[in-house]
């Protein structure tokens, strides 16, 4: 197996053949950053129906013990489908530095 | 026990996928390749090949079934013809670009339109420029043999870039010969199984194939043109040590022959080379000190072994079954080429024949080198590209 580098390689000998990359946060970038606005879960309207995270095209909703949502802001780009989604508004889309 | 079987070379080439001891096959039909897989299903349902046999729905997705497969380590085989081959363009590059050491026979056939379904090496040209390695062979013995190679050389990890068997429909691919087929053990010796450096695996996550900056991506491009170089080296040595296992050579990078004393060299590819061989041996008997040079490798280009013969003749004549449009036979193109900033360059002559599968016998390349051997007497080759035996 070839060694996995999680350093960035400084000259060609040490770069792998082809493209290989372990699974690190943001190892392509944290797309997070992109995100005007914030999902952000009121946990106590939450009924942990799990549309939100069944909904979220980056995969960026985790499903808790209790199955309500756990947002990775690494990752979320703030597209709002989980406020959209959720059936009793327990998600509101807040912008960014307010 | 090693045994000799008459078969067509699309039945070979399925016998040598067993004798690589092969782990996946991505299958899809195309004429005049369906032959190959369609034996590869046999030799799995009766249990005598030991592996998995996906059937896809298009060649874009064979493709991408043995790059998965390939990445995740194990050794993998499809083949595909004409526009199934074009259809895999993309997923061609991906494949050689995430280094996988993938191999493939390819069933040379016109593209359409006309609809032809006959020898042409306008399929596979179209693609030499995906960094694949390519092979074109002569005879039914050496799709075998090269098959086997193949497997080793790519899989060395100074290559590790996938390679096509090339071979002329139905000329080769539903032509019957005596092969050769050595013993299991054997060939089992020479062709250990295939040791990834890195594979898909849940216990020890990875990905390949992902986004690289302009700040790297042209390093991976020029460890690619290393790999090409790498090959050139490794591949007249793979064959010799075929030779010597199996009694089987087939001259490395140019199968070369009579070339020692020969004023004018014939450059051919696949049958054609072989039909030249013949033409040789009659031209000489004619007082025609005539030679052929056979290029079993057009990827990497063995420009190099070119150059070497010219050294010492006074004209090359290049016969191609198939032309870049716009612009020459693939064979003179890349003979030129090979030959430019050189001193005392030998004349080139090129001649295209056999387009849509129309034969190119020893008696047309008779010809081809008495009108070659006309032009290098008076020192001058008075037309670039010919066309043989064209309509007028």
């Amino acid at each position: 197996m070839v060694k996995l580098m999680v350093v960035v390689p400084k000259t060609r000998k040490e770069m792998p053949v082809t493209t290989l990359s372990v699974p690190t946060i943001g190892s392509a970038g944290k797309t997070g950053f992109w995100r005007d606005f914030r999902p952000v879960v009121d946990y106590s309207k939450c009924t942990g129906c799990t549309l939100c995270w069944i909904y979220c095209p980056d995969g960026a909703i985790t499903r808790q013990e209790d199955d309500s949502p756990k947002i990775d802001y690494d990752y979320c780009k703030g597209c709002g489908i989980c406020a959209n989604e959720c059936p009793v508004k327990a998600i509101t889309m807040q912008r960014e530095g307010e | 026990m090693a045994q000799t079987v008459i078969d067509t070379a699309n039945h070979i080439a399925a016998y040598a996928a067993k004798a690589a001891r092969v782990q996946v096959i991505a299958a899809y039909p195309i004429t005049p390749q369906t032959s190959i897989v369609e034996r590869i299903a046999e030799l799995v349902e009766n249990g005598e090949l030991d592996a998995e046999y996906v059937r896809v729905e298009s060649e874009h997705s064979a493709m991408s079934a043995c790059i998965g497969a390939a990445a995740a380590g194990v050794r993998t085989f499809t083949a595909t013809a004409s526009h199934g081959l074009v259809l895999m363009h993309e997923p061609l590059h991906w494949a050689s670009g995430s280094r996988l050491p993938i191999v493939m026979p390819v069933v040379n056939r016109t593209l359409g339109p006309g609809w032809n379904i006959w020898a042409d090496y306008t399929d596979s040209m179209s693609q030499r420029d995906t960094g694949w390695l390519q092979f074109y062979c002569a005879d039914n013995q050496e799709v075998f043999d090269t098959i086997i190679q193949a497997y080793k050389l790519c899989e060395d990890e100074r290559v590790l870039l996938p390679v096509m068997i090339c071979l002329e429909a139905f000329i080769l691919s539903h032509t019957y010969m005596p092969v050769r087929i050595p013993d299991q053990d054997k060939i089992d010796d020479f062709l250990p199984p295939y040791k990834p450096k890195w594979f898909l695996d849940i216990d020890n996550p990875l990905s390949h194939a992902n986004i690289v900056s302009p700040e790297w991506y042209m390093e991976f491009r020029y460890m690619m043109q290393e790999a090409m170089e790498n090959a050139k080296q490794l591949i007249p040595k793979i064959d010799k040590e075929y030779g010597k296992y199996f009694g089987f050579e087939h001259g490395g990078l140019i199968d070369k022959y009579k070339c020692e004393d020969a004023d004018l060299i014939l450059l051919t590819m696949g049958t054609i080379g072989s039909e030249s061989k013949i033409a040789v041996d009659n031209l000489r008997k004619e007082g025609l000190n005539v030679g052929s040079a056979r290029v079993r490798v057009f990827r990497p280009f063995p420009k190099e072994e070119i150059r070497k013969l010219a050294e010492n003749t006074q004209m090359f004549t290049t016969i191609d079954r198939g032309i870049s449009f716009g612009m020459e036979g693939f064979l003179a193109e890349e003979t030129k080429a090979s030959l430019c900033n050189q001193e005392d360059q030998p004349l080139i002559a090129g001649f295209i024949a056999g387009l849509g599968g129309r034969d190119v016998t020893f008696k047309n390349i008779e010809k081809i080198a008495k009108k070659s051997a006309e032009w290098m007497r008076r020192g001058r080759v008075e037309k670039e590209t010919v066309w043989v035996d064209l309509r007028e």
